[in-house]
């Protein structure tokens, strides 16, 4: 395509993302915004609970690490498009949005629980050394000294999850999730050029701010987990 | 069977079936069509997950999608590596460079995939071309950071025994700080390409997906012996690639094995 329709494309996508009615109604950008921000958050909610407590006691006892460790190199090696539409060729496929929920959550879980055992693991022995000696139990040395310290890689984990999840969550629109990812294949049936642009550019723009909260809250951590240290 | 554009508009046939607010979920109808032309008893008519005739029957189809995909990949990966190691020598050597070379490919790499694919559609249009550039994207992230942290980690006495040898800076990057970073380019270069092999298939929204094709396709008419056979054909690309560049590394960085 040649220049001027690309500006023309994005002209109509600009109008589009203007129209009143594209955003109000059951495939309105609000609706699949709602649909994308309550995937998201709630798989990163589900994700946490099942990797971190898992991540953290092994991190804590050093056993189990090469599948911590592993986990991730195979959550790259498989494809996020074929899990969506293997889960939804089983019987699981029939039931809303549960496809699109495991799949989204089998996704969030390597980053999270290799990024929280190396955090826990490079802890520096040292000050492990001295908690014990200090006469702190298991439990006292993991909470009060292991996962603060480790709480910068647990974090970055988290972030990469939360990342993963909204692109993950786009791509379940490919296999009948809802979400903002729906506004972008509405667009291809339609062969609305405009729309998907549209589409895309809410998306890019939607994970960009997850990026960026994170990265606020990065800057935020480092002065509180100092204060504590001293402390 | 990989999607070809149809005469109606520039949209590919797999796409185009749908309209907006249909669910995509395949009908009951999908199945017995399949069960009408295929022979009453095999596991093709039964729609069966493991299928030994989908295998005799579609080896071509196969092979095909497993070309394109092997091309995809290949094509993306190499582009990116061109772009990728000037870009890290620059923000090697440039100090005010890092940041916004670094910055920049972390926001591409942040974008979603079936979004970067949708924002290069008024570029490119239904090809393959819109595919690659879209991975390249993603693999410039991967590699310069990479290839920037080899570099860094070359040690400064290194550089200054290699200066006092004499060598000029053409010399000294090329026969001394290069392949002193080629151990960390290629742990870069790895996983940029196990993610492309994973990432092609997200090219199936414009009919370039290689394998993704197969698997789109065989969503949309419920055909579970394509998808698993096509997945799992994925995950094989993308395990053998890695395997075949750690050998590669290997070969090429032989000092790093007697190193404890």
């Amino acid at each position: 395509m040649d220049p001027e329709a690309a500006v023309k494309t994005l002209a109509d996508a600009w109008s589009w993302l203007t129209t009143a009615a594209n955003w109000s109604g059951d495939g309105g950008i609000w609706n699949r915004l709602g649909q994308h921000l309550f995937l998201t958050v709630v798989c990163l909610l589900i994700s946490c609970l099942i990797a971190l407590p898992v991540a953290l006691v092994l991190g804590h006892l050093g056993k189990g690490g090469a599948l911590a460790v592993n986990i991730s190199n195979i959550g790259r090696a498989v494809p996020t498009f074929a899990v969506l539409v293997l889960l939804l060729l089983t019987p699981i496929g029939g039931h809303g949005e549960w496809p699109t929920i495991i799949a989204l959550v089998l996704f969030a879980v390597p980053p999270l629980l290799t990024n929280a055992y190396v955090g826990m693991r490079e802890v520096d022995r040292d000050i492990v050394r001295a908690a014990r000696g200090m006469g702190m139990t298991g439990r006292q040395l993991m909470l009060g000294v292991e996962v603060p310290l480790a709480l910068p890689l647990i974090l970055t984990g988290v972030r990469i999850a939360a990342v993963q999840l909204v692109a993950t969550a786009t791509l379940a629109a490919l296999a009948g999730g809802g979400g903002l990812g729906r506004i972008i294949t509405a667009g291809f049936n339609l062969a609305s050029t405009s729309q998907v642009v549209a589409g895309a550019v809410l998306v890019a723009v939607f994970a960009l701010i997850v990026e960026g909260l994170f990265e606020a809250g990065r800057l935020l951590v480092p002065d509180r987990l100092r204060g504590g240290g001293s402390g | 069977m990989p999607p070809h554009p149809s005469g109606a508009g520039p949209f590919p046939e797999a796409v185009r079936p749908r309209t907006a607010d249909q669910d995509v979920r395949p009908h009951r109808t999908a199945r017995s069509n399949g069960r009408v032309t295929a022979p009453p008893d095999d596991c093709l008519a039964r729609n069966e997950w493991l299928c030994g005739a989908y295998l005799s029957s579609r080896r071509e189809i196969l092979w095909d999608a497993v070309v394109q995909h092997l091309q995809l990949t290949l094509a993306s990966v190499l582009i990116g590596l061109v772009i990728a190691v000037p870009l890290a020598l620059v923000a090697r050597h440039r100090r005010w460079a890092a940041g916004p070379v670094l910055g920049l490919t972390t926001i591409l790499y942040t974008v979603p995939s079936l979004a970067m694919f949708s924002l290069l559609l008024p570029v490119y249009g239904l090809s393959a071309s819109l595919v690659v550039t879209g991975l390249v994207l993603y693999s410039l992230t991967l590699l310069v950071r990479n290839i920037l942290a080899g570099l860094r980690a070359v040690p400064e006495e290194t550089r200054q025994a290699a200066r006092g040898m004499g060598y000029g800076p053409l010399r000294l990057l090329l026969a001394v700080e290069l392949p002193l970073a080629l151990p960390a380019a290629m742990a870069g270069l790895r996983i940029a390409t196990v993610s492309a092999v994973s990432l092609v298939t997200v090219g199936a929204i414009v009919g370039y997906g290689g394998l993704g094709n197969l698997i789109y396709s065989g969503m949309n008419t419920y055909f579970k012996a394509q998808v698993l056979t096509a997945s799992v054909l994925c995950v094989v690309i993308a395990v053998a690639a890695d395997l075949l560049l750690l050998l590669a590394q290997r070969v090429l960085t032989p000092w790093t094995r007697r190193q404890p």
